[in-house]
């Protein structure tokens, strides 16, 4: 097949590009710019968009022996993402972009580039597995390694996406991937691991949405006594289940931390509460998205609710564009704007956008 | 001796139509490069080594000063392009300003090269300049009434004016001995980025009457990482490098003795041959746009269509296309072109150039320069010429896909 292996610099996409061609692939390795300013990116070794990592990227083609570009994915990248970023925060959610940029950019984007330049599939350095079946169709699994699974960052492809995705790691170790880039002789062997979002240059995500969101000024609310507890910046800088940085004044009347409960977007009321009242038992889904066949009515599975989250036995159940999902124990500070990836064992069924969460 | 005989000198069997990025070596270049390497001396230094090396950048220097109708003392060795036209921007800007403060107008065009923009932009941030980037008509070419309007608003306060020879991108040859004209009414020097023109077409540093030249060995089919600022020895310049002083107290450092010879050799050759080089070429280039427009009927010809062109400049608008997909799939084929001004991370910026011609952000973006040079073939065009169709195809189809907003495979 010709393949184009999408590049970002880090150790992990260059393994996978290695060992595309060592499957005999034909590869052509890309690297996607996301601004028209790098700098205006995160810079050093910890991102996914500066000129470092282009050339980091270039390098590893250089050792693996295969072609490499550039490709500019800017003006698509800022429209699908960054300003979905903005406008998610904007409403009082907490989206992730990594999902968007799988499903809008890397695997729609530029896989549909890819298929009119005459490519056959995109690979990329994501730790999950593909099992394709006799019949041709594709399942998404977990990875092998569950310390760096990132299946739920994949669960919003569809089959028609998957059947053209091709992800070399699925089967390996963190460590075996960085000893195997040593033995290639790829540079970027000891990376550190990219973390936090590649668009925000500080990791500092709360300053960056107040020079896009402007000050936005609120009060913390007190769920139980309804008691305005201090004032905020910007509802924006909130994420349900968070409990620092909640400038509460004075200390609670129970001594005990507040988490944040919701946060209400036209006010900017950010309500806080103890602990045990950011049980969740059931949440109502949008944007269904299927890695392969649409289940019909209703599914039993686990249902993972943030990247690096756990798994929580679930009931789903379907409704046109809208899902039901019913926790069979509670889970605990789920934000809205999050996925609800849904999976059958270690097989990924699909996804939805959590749009709201309710306590009974 | 032939310059134009021989095998394509690039690696395998790639159909190098990029030569206005970098042009392959003469032979004859190499080897009195690969001559000169085998021998040590510093140019500087004072004993027997020392003098067999200085004589080679002498005897350089006067080839070079001779070929491009200058005297050897104005023959200012650089490291290249870049840094001689940083020397005469910053270097003549520094200079007339000292000789009168109320100097401080440089006048240029939109579409010069990075290193006279670049320059320019730092000078107006850091040194109080206040440049004027003049605009050009659809083929490139400067606005001469622009020009002497601006020249004449106010004389007494412009620096100096820097329009390059010819455009690296589309060819455009500039009205220069009508801006030396208009300059030099007002006793403002000229300088000229000639780095695409020597070798291509007639340039005499004397005749043009600018005051500094800019010119790089490797555009020539000499080595990269060596060029010369020719500039009148009357004309006061303000060094960017300081050091030793070896180049006559206006740029220090060791001189490159291999690469200097290699230079002079290869601009020998280049201009020794310019003219029945440059109808072999310009042939060559007509009948690739011509042929390349019968296969892509809507393939549109940027620049000047007539004799004001570069001649192995073909720069041409595919409308529907990226200009990077178009590169990519050439260059799986084995066919080197370029799509533009190439940038440092590699990432597709829409050319300046075409924008200050007036083309739109697309059509920028659909262009792809073709540039023939020296080693370049009739079964190059044939190469060319038959890949572009279905290359062409293939870029418009991912043209549409990426214009398209949501994947089409959804379900």
């Amino acid at each position: 097949m010709r393949v184009i292996a999408a590049m970002s610099g880090g150790v992990d996409s260059a393994v996978a590009a290695a060992r595309a061609v060592d499957a005999g692939h034909d590869v052509t390795g890309i690297h996607l710019a996301l601004s028209r300013n790098p700098q205006s990116y995160r810079t050093g070794a910890r991102g996914c968009c500066t000129v470092e990592d282009a050339n980091d990227a270039r390098r590893a083609a250089d050792a693996i022996g295969i072609p490499f570009y550039v490709w500019d994915l800017s003006e698509r990248f800022h429209a699908e993402v960054v300003e979905d970023f903005v406008s998610e925060y904007a409403a009082g959610r907490t989206p992730h972009p990594c999902l968007r940029c799988n499903e809008k950019i890397k695997f729609a984007a530029v896989l549909d580039r890819a298929l009119a330049l005459g490519f056959d599939a995109v690979a990329t350095g994501h730790y999950a597995r593909l099992v394709r079946a006799a019949d041709g169709t594709v399942e998404l699994h977990r990875s092998a390694d569950p310390a760096k699974d990132q299946s739920y960052v994949l669960g919003v492809l569809t089959s028609g996406q998957l059947r053209h995705a091709m992800f070399p790691l699925g089967d390996s170790r963190k460590d075996e991937v960085r000893e195997e880039a040593e033995r290639r002789g790829i540079q970027v062997a000891r990376k550190p691991d990219s973390h936090d979002i590649c668009f925000i240059a500080d990791g500092n995500t709360s300053g960056w949405l107040r020079e896009r969101l402007g000050p936005a000024e609120g009060d913390v609310v007190d769920e139980a006594t309804g008691s305005v507890l201090g004032r905020h910046e910007g509802a924006y800088g909130f994420t349900v289940g968070q409990r620092r940085g909640l400038r509460v004044g004075t200390p609670t009347a129970d001594g005990r931390p507040r988490y944040v409960l919701d946060i209400e977007p036209v006010s900017g009321t950010v309500t806080v509460g103890p602990r045990e009242r950011l049980a969740v038992h059931r949440l109502q889904g949008r944007q269904p998205r299927w890695c392969g066949p649409a289940p019909d009515g209703q599914v039993r599975g686990t249902v993972q609710l943030r990247a690096h989250g756990g798994e929580h036995p679930a009931v789903v159940r379907l409704d046109g564009e809208r899902v039901e999902v019913e926790l069979l124990e509670p889970a605990h500070g789920v934000a809205p704007g999050q996925a609800a990836v849904l999976y059958d064992g270690t097989r990924v069924v699909g996804s939805c956008t959590i749009a709201a969460t309710s306590r009974a | 001796m032939s310059d134009f005989t021989e095998a394509p000198r690039v690696e395998g069997d790639v159909v190098y139509l990029d030569h206005a990025a970098s042009t392959p070596m003469y032979p004859e270049a190499v080897e009195v490069m690969t001559a000169r390497m085998a021998r040590t001396g510093n140019a500087s230094a004072l004993h027997a080594s020392g003098r067999a090396a200085r004589r080679v950048v002498e005897e350089s220097r006067e080839t070079v000063a001779r070929t491009v109708g200058a005297r050897p003392g104005e023959v200012v060795f650089t490291s290249g392009g870049t840094e001689s036209d940083n020397l005469a921007v910053k270097g003549l800007f520094w200079a007339r300003r000292h000789a009168d403060p109320r100097r401080t107008r440089v006048l240029s065009t939109a579409v010069e090269h990075h290193a006279v923009l670049d320059a320019l932009h730092w000078l107006a941030e850091h040194e109080g300049a206040v440049v004027e980037l003049l605009p050009v008509d659809r083929q490139g070419r400067l606005d001469l009434d622009t020009l002497r309007a601006s020249v004449d608003r106010d004389p007494g306060s412009v620096a100096l004016v820097s329009v390059m020879w010819a455009n690296n991108e589309v060819g455009t040859v500039q009205p220069l001995p009508e801006v030396v004209a208009i300059a030099h009414a007002h006793g403002i020097p000229v300088h000229t980025d000639a780095v695409q023109a020597v070798g291509q077409v007639p340039v005499d540093f004397a005749a043009c009457g600018v005051d500094a030249l800019t010119l790089t060995a490797h555009k020539l089919g000499g080595p990269q990482g060596v060029g010369a600022l020719v500039v009148r020895r009357e004309q006061a310049v303000v060094p960017l490098l300081h050091g030793g002083g070896q180049e006559r107290d206006v740029r220090s450092g060791t001189l490159d003795t291999p690469a200097v010879a290699g230079f002079a050799t290869a601009l020998e050759i280049a201009v020794g041959h310019h003219g029945e080089r440059g109808a072999r070429v310009s042939a060559l280039r007509d009948d690739l746009v011509r042929r390349v427009r019968d296969r892509v009927p809507d393939a549109t010809l940027n620049g000047d269509p007539g004799a004001g062109r570069l001649p192995g400049n073909a720069h041409l608008t595919f409308p529907g296309c990226e200009g990077d997909s178009l590169l990519m799939l050439l260059d799986a084929r084995g066919i080197a072109c370029s799509t533009g001004s190439a940038c440092s991370a590699g990432v597709p910026q829409p050319s300046h150039v075409l924008l200050a011609m007036g083309c739109t952000d697309e059509e920028s973006r659909g262009s792809l320069r073709l540039s023939l040079g020296h080693t370049s073939t009739a079964g190059d065009v044939d190469a060319l010429v038959e890949a572009i169709g279905p290359v062409v195809e293939r870029a418009r189809a991912a043209g549409a896909a990426s214009a398209n907003g949501y994947s089409t495979r959804a379900g």
